[in-house]
């Protein structure tokens, strides 16, 4: 148990460092407008990147998160809530999953 | 410029954010127990850390004796996007957030919160992020021990089903953007390019994870912020 306080403590100063610096340190409004710009599509691009092709090893079988995966998206498209979406895309892969078994 | 600084309204935005992190954090549960970890630690991992990626790559480093320095570095380079993130909030806190707010905030500040806290109109402020961070803080170590005391109960097909759900939620906040607005449309389609090379090519596919996202993303992001700069009517849009 000992070393593993020790792990956890090394894990837990490291991810928070990583986030409370920046945000602790960096309080003046940037102007640069590249900067501005570069930190308005961060997050869209890490999600994209997180995502993809992540998504389709998320289930039991490819074609199962892919039906996941494309309910997520017209739902999406639709201006859907986030809860909505992921439950019926969760319901999706549930439902070919199981036809798969029978 | 209007400051969004309601606590209901945080918790409204938080609770979708908390479902997606019962499932998740259940499979994280699920997962740390089967590598040899006890449920007290994975719940207290959840606790301290709040990060998926990370904690999934902690739990075999953890279980195989690994260096405490192999565990740091692969927590800077998984967690990196953080600080890019964190940068990028601290650019919408309003007036209300105080340093000791600062301190507290970021310890949660996920993907999600953040993508939530970033698609706000105008500023945010202390009570909102209170209310954000609350319920996907407590989905998360909930979640972790549900999975690790009870996930062995549930059948792999409703598990299997479960995984898919961070993803779809992923989608529900890029999609609608994207739609809007074209260049974020074509920052995703470059990220998700990018993404799928460093998968599948040779080569490219030996580069740890969780440097590929900061790489993809990174480049993705630089390349549109040349090509279509933001302006003021968009910076907060």
């Amino acid at each position: 148990m000992r070393s593993f306080v020790l792990y956890l403590a090394v894990m837990a100063g490291v991810t928070y460092l990583v986030r409370m610096l920046p945000m602790v340190l960096i309080r003046r409004r940037i102007q640069n407008r590249f900067l501005l710009s570069f930190l308005y599509y961060i997050p869209y691009a890490v999600l994209a990147v997180m995502t993809i092709p992540a998504i389709f090893y998320a289930a039991g079988s490819w074609y199962a998160a892919a039906a996941g995966f494309v309910v997520a998206v017209l739902l999406s498209l639709r201006d859907r809530s986030l809860v909505v979406v992921a439950a019926c895309s969760c319901l999706a892969v549930f439902a070919v999953e199981l036809l798969q078994k029978l | 410029m209007r400051e969004e600084n309601s606590f209901v309204k945080g918790i409204k935005d938080g609770l979708p954010i908390c479902f997606g992190y019962l499932s998740v954090a259940f499979a994280f549960g699920i997962f740390a127990l089967a590598n040899g970890l006890n449920a007290a630690e994975a719940v207290l991992m959840s606790m301290t850390n709040v990060t998926s990626a990370g904690q999934l790559a902690a739990v075999p480093i953890i279980a195989t004796g690994g260096k405490l320095i192999e565990l740091a570095l692969s927590q800077l380079v998984i967690n990196l996007r953080y600080a890019l993130m964190s940068v990028s909030l601290s650019q919408k806190l309003g007036s209300s957030v105080r340093l000791l707010d600062r301190f507290l905030i970021s310890f949660v500040n996920t993907d999600e919160v953040f993508a939530v806290a970033s698609s706000q109109d105008g500023t945010v402020g202390r009570r909102y992020l209170y209310g954000l961070i609350l319920t996907p803080f407590l989905g998360w170590s909930a979640g972790t021990l549900l999975g690790a005391a009870a996930g062995e109960l549930l059948p792999d097909i409703v598990i299997s089903a479960l995984g898919v759900a961070i993803y779809a939620m992923f989608i529900a906040i890029v999609l609608p953007k994207a739609k809007k607005h074209r260049p974020t449309a074509a920052c995703v389609l470059i990220a998700v390019v990018l993404s799928c090379a460093f998968t599948y090519v040779p080569v490219l596919k030996e580069i740890p994870s969780g440097f590929t996202v900061i790489l993809c993303a990174v480049i993705a992001a630089a390349v549109m912020a040349i090509i279509a700069p933001v302006g003021e009517e968009k910076e907060h849009a």
